[in-house]
């Protein structure tokens, strides 16, 4: 493609994305009209959902095809700035949309590590990986393996290390899609995770990576206009100004200052926080009390303990006057009694557990926080293992590498990194004033006012969902404390508009941008799974002489059966998603990172080198979590202290000792392999190594 | 093919880049992420210091190593001839 052609192309994309940000801030305006008129909220929500997903559907239609290199790779005429949006849809998941703002706000500044992970990861794409793999202009990453390492042992581990953690990773985006559907709409959590699905699949469905770059594109600047407009309302809110990102430092110094007020006994406010504590502490010495007695005294201290409590209600029952209330808590507290031991223990256990709410606030800006130095250099060994397989990761996993084979050139390919990581920064450079605005509201407003009066945001988030906002008169003075609040992490950004104040129609805005970065991900992720298995296991393996019409048969079809085992497995609600997340990117920074760069800058490494050292990486890297995660029950003991979420510590120089070992014990590799590597190394040789023939 | 002395030389100032830059990457984030303690003890523009290069600093400095990459090959491609499309 020329450069005039290419100018010319850009040119229309700009003209088209512009009408369609005009587009949909004219929708949104007119359903901010329709909301003044009184229609419902419910109605608002299917608005915005439907809209968004006709939207994307409608762009998957408009790009449908039926030639093999718009459908892998969008014809590799893709710019390199709106390879960089759709890359930053592609990566920001729910979890960054919704969850990062979060556990920024819960963790402090050891959240931070999933801030620094998720950017810093693209250094490394873009100084070891994606210039070289768009020279080598494949389909896939299993594609580069095959052809650098040769044969198909390579190519096939290639393909399984991408099929597992991509699929760990789709089912936590599917969980999301399924999440907010059902919130925003009321429809069941499964049926919602079932109407995504729809849209994920019309879009890639007709029209593969083609489709689905244009819709991530758009995808893009709904999720960037819904996150920044709450933000920039809330700081406007609180008087900081309408640049959050760089005015919060005030805000993070007023918290600071309340955290230590809020900590200190000897204030009326630290006082108040301290009564609370110490019912935290007595119930929780209470339940150690009953344990250790259960420990003694087995099924007659529970017989015992029971009959206590049916005393009780007799004792209340015939007390005159008679309290009606307090005979019902009595009976309640009967009927709840747990019926074994086994019971008993498991219960008393998780009451004892309520000693954490016990604990004094932690210092928002404190890095590694512990109770010792000890506990401190832990943690701190964690933040910095955490980082790492993050950012390895990032440059390692498939969906995101993939997106560098469409642009139009080598050249492309740099700035596109480049526009990438811009794109998600505008984000994560965010999520941090998020928290910390979201804190200082908190902080100073809600703790200290009267429960009769809360704002409006915390009572109805508290009657929607008791795992999002839980708040009770712990100690009965009618004020609220800190510790008789319990916030969970997504809260943070899906009240955010009605924090700063702002009319449902934000709250709208927010979900259908938590909803595109959600479709996104896993759009590009059933994609890639479905590609390996198509393009890298039927057409390179199966039957090299497929034609195309075959070849994108065999593709959509698998798609589709991907998309709907992905889809079940979710409804099924697995696990924690935060882990599998984790374990999506140690997995991939052990399984494909070592090889790829390797494949680029050691001319020596060769077939048996890439094998050894994608299996051992994989190998110790799955070992580790199986081992150590708590859900696998096998709980052997952590290797240095290292949390099995960044078992990729352990997987990534496993990998590269493979590699090593395995190249050095083998023959160096053919000439035809070398000059190849010679290939992806120079953007433009005279004699040019056709990797195609 | 045959490299000539011209791209060996090119792929060494292309490895003396990368190095540079991965070595600032390493520096603001393990360094730096290291001692986040003791830097949070110097206050800029209302932030501790250490907080705020996790939070903020970190990022802005991986998208300039990115931007000054992309700048510094698409330069050398040209001046060793290696870049692609003859017509620019």
């Amino acid at each position: 493609m020329s450069s005039q052609s290419t100018a010319a192309f850009t040119k229309q994309l700009t003209k088209y994305y512009g009408f369609y940000t005009g587009g949909f801030v004219g929708f949104v305006i007119l359903v901010a009209i329709l909301e003044q008129m009184g229609v419902p909220a419910k109605i608002l929500g299917y608005m915005f959902l439907g809209a968004t997903i006709l939207l994307y559907a409608g762009i998957g239609i408009m790009s449908k095809t039926a030639e093999v290199s718009e459908y892998y790779v969008a014809g590799r005429r893709v710019p390199a700035f709106f390879n960089g949006m759709a890359t930053g849809a592609d990566w920001m998941s729910a979890a960054s949309f919704i969850g990062m703002a979060g556990t920024l706000y819960l963790a402090g500044f050891d959240g931070l590590a999933f801030v620094l992970g998720w950017t810093g990861g693209y250094c490394l794409v873009a100084l070891f990986l994606a210039p070289y793999l768009r020279k080598f202009g494949q389909f896939t990453i299993p594609d580069f393996l095959g052809a650098r390492f040769g044969g198909h042992g390579p190519r096939m581990i290639g393909v399984f290390a991408a099929i597992i953690c991509s699929f760990t990773y789709v089912i936590a985006q599917i969980y999301g899609v399924g999440l907010i559907t059902s919130r925003f709409t009321g429809l069941e959590f499964q049926v919602g995770v079932f109407v995504g699905l729809a849209g994920i699949l019309v879009c890639s469905f007709l029209g593969g990576m083609k489709a689905v770059t244009w819709t991530q594109v758009a995808q893009y600047i709904i999720l960037i206009v819904a996150y920044m407009i709450p933000v920039v309302w809330l700081s406007i809110h609180h008087g900081f100004g309408p640049v959050p990102q760089v005015a919060y430092g005030y805000a993070l110094q007023k918290v600071t200052d309340r955290e230590k007020v809020l900590n200190d006994k000897s204030t009326p406010d630290g006082a108040r926080e301290e009564t609370v504590r110490q019912i935290f502490r007595d119930r929780a010495a209470a339940a150690d009390a009953k344990l250790k007695g259960l420990e003694t005294g087995g099924s007659v201290f529970l017989a015992e303990e029971k009959k206590k409590l049916e005393d009780n209600v007799a004792a209340l029952k015939t007390a005159t006057p008679q309290d009606p209330k307090a005979i019902e808590a009595a009976e309640k507290a009967v009927a709840g009694f747990p019926a074994d031991a086994a019971k008993a223990k498991e219960q008393w256990t998780k009451d004892k557990g309520i000693s954490a709410r016990a604990a004094p606030i932690k210092a928002h800006a404190q890095p590694f926080a512990g109770k010792d130095e000890k506990a401190s250099d832990i943690a701190r060994k964690n933040f910095l293992a955490l980082i790492l397989c993050l950012m390895v990761g990032t440059a390692a996993l498939p969906h995101i590498l993939m997106r560098y084979y469409t642009t139009p050139s080598v050249k492309d390919a740099r700035k596109s990194v480049f526009w990438s990581l811009f794109f998600i920064f505008l984000l994560y450079f965010t999520a941090p004033a998020l928290a910390v605005l979201a804190k200082f509201d908190v902080y100073t407003i809600l703790v200290g006012s009267k429960f009769s009066e809360l704002p409006a945001w915390v009572s109805a988030w508290a009657t929607v969902d008791k795992t999002l906002m839980n708040i009770s008169d712990i100690n009965g003075d009618g004020i609220v404390q800190l510790a008789e609040i319990v916030i969970g992490g997504d809260l943070i950004v899906l009240a955010t508009p009605e924090i700063a104040g702002l009319p449902y129609v934000i709250s709208g805005l927010v979900a259908a941008g938590g909803l595109a970065a959600a479709l996104s991900t896993a759009d590009g992720l059933l994609l890639t799974i479905a590609n390996a298995m198509s393009h890298d296991i039927y057409y390179k393996m199966i039957d090299p002489n497929a034609p195309t019409t075959r070849r994108l048969a065999v593709s959509k079809g698998l798609l589709l059966v991907v998309a709907v085992i992905a889809a079940y497995v979710t409804s099924l609600k697995p696990g924690d998603i935060l882990f599998l997340v984790g374990a999506a990117f140690s997995l991939a920074a052990s399984g494909f990172f070592p090889a790829l760069v390797c494949g680029v800058f050691w001319r020596r490494a060769n077939k048996l080198g890439a094998i050894l050292g994608m299996l051992s990486g994989l190998g110790i890297c799955m070992y580790y979590m199986y081992m150590t995660y708590p859900f696998f029950g096998v709980k052997a003991p952590l290797w240095w202290d290292i949390n099995p979420i960044s078992a990729g510590i352990f997987g990534i120089p496993a990998g590269f000792i493979g590699v090593i070992v395995g190249s050095l014990i083998s023959a160096p590799p053919s000439k035809e392999v070398q000059d190849l590597v010679d290939h992806v190394r120079y953007p433009s040789l005279e004699t040019d190594y056709k990797a195609a023939a | 093919m045959q490299l000539t002395q011209k791209h060996h030389e090119y792929w060494n100032r292309n490895l003396k880049v990368t190095g540079i830059l991965l070595a600032l990457w390493f520096l603001v984030t393990f360094v730096m992420g290291y001692f986040a303690r003791e830097l949070n003890g110097i206050t800029v523009f209302g932030f501790p210091l250490g907080f705020y290069m996790s939070a903020q600093g970190s990022l802005a400095i991986y998208v300039a190593i990115i931007w000054f990459y992309a700048h510094y090959m698409n330069n050398l491609d040209k001046e060793y001839g290696v870049h692609e499309g003859k017509e620019e």
